[in-house]
């Protein structure tokens, strides 16, 4: 009997051809995952407090401004903006503008004023305009730490019952007003 | 001197000068060592928000300085180490461990190098099971092949073995 030369062809070797397309699949799963996540700004944190009722807070008023303070009895009612902010934060003043243009649009802006010198804050105030309806003062910044805020500015919007509904980093931009704060207000007066 | 020597005061420099460099600073330790040890404990397992790779224990950022107080200040109230964690991640979420908990929505970052590896390892025994074994001794020659061999070796004789 002859040795045979030639392997014989394993049955069904067609059938699995596709398992060696697998690892190509795999490798596109994967890639699609990173560039995805090479999009996201790891800057940005989700904030758990979506959803959740605001932190308790009581916050005295800033000197020389009025003497109403801000407390967390003061949300609630109507959606509103709470605006995180400092005389000493750069991004501030550029955000600045926008949250004028939504005063006068007639949206209530509490502001958390973070860490900041009552004067500084008010000269701030002087120079930029003042869009804001209650302000807080947060010289330890512990109420900002509630809120879960890790830099100024940040903006809340907070809805009738009270609730954090959204959250945004960094200075709001126009942009920012068209994509998300006035579509979600409107939902939210409804 | 020589540059060992240099090397070595170097290096004996920085033992002694680096555990003195981390962030904490003596003003806002506790005067009880214990309480300390345990804040000094935690706060290396706290992720400071603003640097994100660092632990509150080693960031100098402001932020960092505020949770340390809070921690110290939440021991000397009495909490435990697991109620400090739980009060942060109420405000900054699972982010703020430097160690992400084990639950629903993380097992699979925590498994997964396990099912990777048993992934791979059924592969690799099947592959190994499935390729034949080592080739089987040659079958004696028939007396018909013998014959026709030699006859070829004969018609040759360079084909002879030497």
């Amino acid at each position: 009997m002859k040795a045979q030369l030639e392997r014989p062809a394993t049955p069904g070797s067609n059938r699995r051809g596709w398992l060696y397309l697998l690892p190509v699949l795999l490798f596109a799963a994967v890639g699609v995952f990173l560039a995805l996540g090479l999009g996201r700004d790891p800057q940005t944190l989700p904030s758990v407090l979506i959803d959740k009722p605001a932190p308790a807070f009581a916050l005295p008023p800033l000197p020389g401004r009025d003497e109403r303070g801000f407390s967390s009895a003061d949300l609630g009612g109507r959606p509103m903006l709470v605006n995180i902010f400092a005389s000493w934060c750069v991004p501030c003043r550029i955000e600045h503008p926008v949250l004028d243009q939504l005063a006068r649009e007639g949206v209530t802006i509490h502001a958390i004023n973070y860490k900041d010198a009552p004067e500084d804050a008010l000269a701030f105030l002087r120079a930029l305009g003042d869009p804001f309806d209650r302000i807080g003062a947060d010289r330890q910044g512990r109420a900002a730490i509630d809120w879960g805020v890790y830099g100024v500015p940040e903006t809340f919007v907070v809805d009738r019952g009270g609730r954090i509904r959204y959250r945004h980093v960094g200075p709001l931009q126009p942009r920012d007003l068209e994509r998300t704060i006035r579509p979600l207000l409107a939902e939210l007066a409804r | 001197m020589s540059s060992f020597l240099l090397g070595a005061m170097f290096v004996a420099g920085m033992l002694v000068i680096g555990p003195v460099c981390a962030a904490t600073s003596p003003d806002e330790m506790l005067p009880d060592p214990a309480l300390e040890a345990r804040a000094r404990a935690l706060g290396k397992e706290l992720r400071c928000l603003v640097c994100q790779n660092q632990s509150i224990d080693d960031s100098d950022a402001p932020l960092a300085k505020d949770l340390r107080r809070i921690v110290r200040e939440r021991l000397v109230a009495g909490d435990s180490d697991a109620a400090i964690k739980r009060h942060l991640v109420e405000r900054y979420g699972d982010f703020v461990l430097l160690e992400p908990p084990f639950k629903p929505a993380t097992w699979l970052l925590w498994l997964g190098p396990f099912l990777v590896l048993a992934a791979g390892s059924i592969l690799v025994v099947a592959f190994l099971r499935r390729r034949p074994g080592a080739p089987a001794e040659p079958e004696e020659l028939a007396p018909a092949e013998r014959q026709q061999l030699d006859a070829l070796l004969a018609a040759d004789p360079r084909d002879r073995p030497a």
